[in-house]
């Protein structure tokens, strides 16, 4: 018989561990620990997206632009709006309640367009907020940092404007995926035009931004252009936000070349731009030919920075307001009136972005990562601004068309600054897969 | 030939900048004896003073147009400037002219927020030690960049120079080259006369007026000066206030060729520090003679054929050079004998 009230040191422990066993129990078993079969499995009525973009730094007009398209996306997923490219959007299964049953809510970080800073944010995010999914980012070199942490944690990435061949090419991976088009495809794109309006007998100089980006945009665009029969004088590599440009550019002034590239964006584009402008490149005669400034990779929000200098610049660009088909117009239509001016091509991807991964989790039944990549991978939609467009699953790249744009010369309003050249179909600009390298790797659901 | 010349005349104007904020530090350390590293804050209080006034002087009068529809259906906005309605054709050469016209309003205006920097805060950290002098400057130009963030966003926020001066001068021509060899860009060059007039007009009030010999005398003995019952504080208030007013001249005109943004003294700070170093603590020809100097050896590192030897100099050259003057001239290249030696 046990003496209650002369408890032995036995006694005492065994009836320790019972009751700790006890009071343990419901928690072990109803716990994260054992019941999620991925990070982050949502166990409220909401579900996280992570919208990390760069607030401050040398993208922040991208950044501010792509955390407005997030707000609209969350909104319309949510069934508030007037539901934007939900209403063209095809394939689509999402009802327009939320995803799965859930509401969508965000969280924030600032990538400051660096990597380090992209990736403590990301973390920041997956960490101690919960999200699922992280999206955004207006370098390649944050993204590709992103991609890969995502990859490791074992969650989604779905990049926003992020233009390196090797972001879906040598750092691909399977958690990721990118809407935006690359240099590559800028390249194919471009240089037939560049043909028709220059000839084939050019001489081009290279300034580039020295990252991720700059370096692939500079390959892509100097086989693209040296297959035309143009000859590259000289490719510079420049610092990001180097601010004053003018000690590489006075060197193109008597370099022989009679075009100058800038391979640079945003911020870094604005001011290299202004001041080629302003050394009075445009105004020149050089090897018998006007002398031509071209900006591969354009936006709205940079020719709006560099105001009147683009007229007449070509550039390709993966989207732009002005585009007439139903999913452009709805999604001009939404933006338009929630903000008071059209969307950029960064707000454009990551809107779509978001709204493919939200269907795609409504497809796959479930918000397990990998079951999101299976439906995302292979995965052919339309209605969303490009034409018809596959997620290819080789590289989780998307092939759609490409815009071939130019500087407005009689611009009828504030943001009527570019001119669509030409929209290049898909099959264009379309190429192998094992060209860049990399693999993609297993698909990681964090657990 | 034409290479060479162009990056001496990119080292110039770049220079310019560099010798403008480096002669105000120099003022500041050589009279008050204070390292103020919120000075590049003041190049960038500047900046946005050009900012403000092209802002205030281009107000616009708003009408919409009931007839013309935007694509997500609301009426287009017809803009057009006050200054413009009520003015007509000066209107337009007022906005034109706006970063030379914000001269005269930076000049009160950084007047008056040195004034307030120096009685509010430094002149209590006179006598305190370096260490602390940096700490407490620094605080305070991250608190200055942040009240123009949460003001004026993050973005860079460009200024155009004036339509006659925003093409390139064919300055080859006028001694003996091509036409077309050497061009270079109109607002550049004034930007390099300006800060070559400021430079100037900085040493001849500081040579020719009592106030600057006095100011001269202080910085090199001030126990002397204040002996002989003249108040050298509120003489050196007057210093700081001018050393603002450079800086934020050579921020005004800045603009056009780099657009400001709230970090953008930050950027120059650092750089004029080394400038300071190079040229010697305290001696103003010396800051000036460095900043041209150091300007001219970055825009020389950033040629191909130089880089191609050297991969990435252009970005550590001012460094290195700072690194090599401390080792072997530690007064920096006219600095006074005793000064960073002891």
């Amino acid at each position: 018989m046990v003496d209650f009230l002369n408890p032995s040191r036995r006694g005492v422990l065994k009836g320790g561990a019972a009751i700790g066993a006890g009071l343990a129990a419901p928690t072990i078993f109803s716990s994260q620990a054992w019941a999620a079969e991925y990070l982050n499995k949502p166990t409220g009525d909401t579900v996280t997206f992570g919208f990390n973009v760069p607030q401050t730094g040398a993208y922040a007009d991208e950044g501010a632009d792509e955390l407005r398209a997030y707000q609209l996306a969350v909104k319309h997923l949510n069934g508030e709006g007037d539901g934007g490219m939900l209403n063209t959007m095809k394939p689509l299964t999402l009802q327009g309640n939320g995803v799965l049953g859930k509401k969508v809510a965000f969280t924030t970080g600032d990538t400051q367009t660096k990597s380090d800073a992209a990736r403590a944010s990301a973390k920041r995010m997956i960490e101690k907020d919960g999200a699922l999914m992280i999206t955004g980012g207006s370098s390649s070199g944050v993204a590709i940092a992103v991609q890969s942490l995502c990859q490791e944690a074992g969650v989604i990435f779905m990049a926003g404007l992020t233009h390196s061949n090797d972001t879906t090419g040598k750092d691909k991976r399977r958690n990721g995926f990118r809407h935006f088009f690359n240099a590559y495809m800028s390249g194919a794109a471009l240089a037939p035009v560049l043909k028709e309006a220059y000839g084939s007998d050019r001489k081009a100089y290279h300034l580039t931004a020295d990252y991720t980006w700059g370096w692939t945009q500079e390959e892509s665009i100097k086989n693209a252009t040296e297959a035309l029969g143009w000859e590259t004088v000289e490719a510079v590599r420049t610092p990001l936000g180097a601010g004053d440009f003018s000690q590489y550019i006075t060197p193109v002034l008597n370099s022989g070349a009679d075009v100058l590239i800038l391979n640079h964006y945003g911020k870094d584009m604005v001011n290299s731009l202004t001041q080629a402008v302003q050394f009075g490149l445009r105004d020149k005669q050089v090897n018998g030919k006007q002398f031509e400034i071209v900006v591969p990779l354009y936006s709205r929000l940079m020719a709006q920075g560099a105001g009147e200098n683009v007229k007449g610049i070509f550039g390709s660009t993966n989207w732009h307001w002005s585009l007439q088909d139903e999913g452009s117009k709805a999604f001009v239509k939404s933006f338009g009136a929630e903000y008071g001016f059209p969307p950029s091509q960064a707000a454009h991807t990551c809107y779509v972005q978001t709204l493919l991964y939200a269907d795609a989790c409504e497809r796959a039944g479930t918000f397990m990562p990998c079951g999101v990549v299976e439906a995302l991978e292979g995965h052919e939609f339309d209605g969303m601004g490009n034409g018809p467009t596959l997620y290819r699953a080789d590289d989780h790249q998307c092939f759609k068309k490409v815009l071939v744009v130019k500087g407005n010369e009689n611009p009828t309003s504030q943001f009527d600054l570019l001119e669509v050249v030409q929209e290049v179909p898909a099959e264009a600009v379309t190429y192998d897969a094992s060209i860049f390298g990399g693999e993609l790797g297993d698909c990681n659901n964090g657990v | 030939m034409d290479a060479i010349l162009l990056q001496i005349l990119n080292g110039l104007d770049k220079g310019g900048a560099y010798a403008l904020i480096a002669l105000g530090l120099t003022l500041v350390f050589g009279t008050l004896g204070v390292v103020n590293f919120a000075h590049g804050a003041l190049f960038m209080l500047g900046a946005f003073c050009a900012v403000t006034v092209n802002q205030v002087i281009g107000l616009e009068q708003v009408t919409l147009d009931p007839n013309n529809l935007t694509p997500w259906g609301t009426p287009v906005e017809i803009r057009e400037p006050y200054i413009v309605s009520w003015l007509g054709d000066t209107g337009h050469l007022i906005l034109d002219y706006s970063v030379p016209v914000s001269i005269l309003a930076a000049i009160p205006i950084m007047i008056v927020i040195g004034f307030i920097m120096e009685r509010g805060l430094i002149q209590f950290f006179y006598k305190r030690p370096h260490a602390e002098q940096i700490l407490v400057t620094f605080g305070l130009a991250i608190v200055l960049q942040e009240i123009i963030k949460t003001w004026f966003g993050a973005n860079p926020l460009p200024q155009s120079p004036p339509t006659a001066l925003r093409s390139a001068a064919d300055i080859g021509v006028l001694v003996g080259f091509n036409p077309g060899e050497i061009v270079y860009p109109y607002w550049r060059l004034v930007y390099f006369v300006f800060s070559a007039l400021v430079i100037g007009g900085v040493f001849a009030f500081l040579q020719l007026t009592t106030f600057g010999m006095v100011v001269r005398a202080g910085m090199a003995d001030r126990e002397t000066v204040g002996l002989l019952g003249i108040d050298i504080e509120k003489r050196f208030t007057l210093v700081f206030g001018l050393a603002a007013v450079v800086a934020g001249l050579a921020g005004v005109m800045y603009t056009p060729i780099l657009p400001p943004d709230y970090h953008m003294g930050m950027d120059f700070l650092v750089l004029s520090f080394v400038v300071v170093v190079v040229g010697g603590m305290g001696s103003l020809p010396g800051a000036v003679a460095a900043g041209f100097l150091l300007g001219i050896l970055q825009s020389f590192a950033s040629m191909t054929e130089v880089k191609s030897i050297l991969p990435g100099i252009d970005q550590i050259i001012i460094y290195l050079v700072a690194v090599v003057i401390l080792l072997v001239r530690p007064r920096g290249l006219l600095g006074r004998k005793g000064v960073m030696e002891g």
